[in-house]
């Protein structure tokens, strides 16, 4: 069992990286990218129940995994 | 006085600390190894810059939740005296000591030179000894100092004069050429309420001898050693406690 957990930059932050692969993915001729957001990945191996994983996961991404004050976070477990 | 300077796994500006605090201003500094769990008698804490924790998962994230940090805690919210410089100030936003958060630098480069800062208001300790209108010229070296926080954190940074350090020209304006980073309002430093908890990404421990070419970064130290010997926000209760 795996929690898998999408970390990515708050709306209002400015997200250099996700602006620069934008300006590379139109240099290479794709057309019509309207926004890329440069995040994370974190896979967590997990043992016993996923519903009481749940609220534990939680707890990790807002206190470790993520900065509330700059990214958001969402995960599921499977 | 007696100021600890913490060490974490890949703390690098420890050293230069001790010596300033030490050689220079002639204080008792110490290292304190991140597992301790008490900051014994200190009356200041440092929270030197370097690259804790290889910098893994986010600036600063893992350094929040080592032993220390709780003993500095305490200390700090009991009035205590702290500095977190450069990767100190990302360990004290992260551990919500500080508002706020440092974010990727905007041009995606480490920037390592020198900048001018602004020094808006004597009223902390950390900017009591800067002469009023004294434009400070201390270096840089970071890749993720762009300060981020959102609009009503920063109205009451503002409104609070909590703004300690601003990046400006050498004449002291505020510009978007002066800032390295893209900090929202130029920011280089700020404290918290109560004034004794301070974050600055600028390195004044590099600048604080004449034969390094300036000393503009002393007047930091100075402040804080000068609020100690006028015997004010001491956190001996905490460290007590701790």
């Amino acid at each position: 069992m795996k929690a898998k957990i999408v970390i990515t930059p708050k709306k209002a932050v400015l997200d250099p990286q996700g602006k620069t692969v934008q300006t590379a993915l139109e240099h290479m001729g794709y057309e019509g990218v309207k926004a890329v957001h440069v995040g994370k990945y974190l896979e967590i191996e997990l043992e016993g129940d996923a519903e009481s994983w749940r609220p534990k996961i939680d707890e990790a991404c807002h206190k470790l995994l993520s900065n509330p004050v700059i990214e958001d976070y969402h995960f599921t477990i499977e | 006085m007696r100021f600890v300077i913490l060490q974490f796994p890949g703390s690098n500006c420890d050293q230069d600390c001790v010596h300033v605090l030490g050689n220079v201003l002639g204080q008792d500094a110490d290292y304190l190894w991140h597992k301790q769990e008490s900051i014994g008698d200190a009356d200041a804490v440092v929270v030197p810059g370097g690259f804790s924790y290889g910098d893994y998962l986010r600036t600063g994230s893992i350094a929040q939740f080592s032993p220390v940090m709780k003993a500095v805690k305490a200390f700090a919210n009991s009035g205590g005296l702290v500095i977190g410089i450069c990767n100190g100030f990302q360990i004290l936003c992260e551990c919500g000591l500080l508002p706020g958060a440092l974010v990727r630098n905007r041009s995606l480069q480490f920037r390592c030179e020198h900048v001018f800062l602004k020094v808006p208001t004597a009223d902390s300790p950390f900017t009591r000894e800067v002469p009023e209108g004294k434009v400070l010229r201390v270096p840089i070296a970071h890749g993720e100092g762009c300060y981020f926080a959102d609009e009503e954190t920063l109205a009451k940074l503002q409104a609070n004069e909590r703004i300690l350090f601003q990046y400006t020209t050498e004449a002291g304006e505020l510009t978007d050429g002066a800032n390295p980073n893209g900090s929202l309002l130029n920011i280089a430093g700020i404290c918290n309420e109560g004034r004794n908890i301070c974050g600055m990404m600028p390195h004044p421990e590099r600048a604080s001898e004449d034969i390094l070419g300036e000393d503009d970064g002393r007047l930091v130290f100075e402040g804080m050693l000068r609020h100690l010997e006028a015997g004010a926000g001491l956190g001996q209760a905490a460290v007590t406690e701790a």
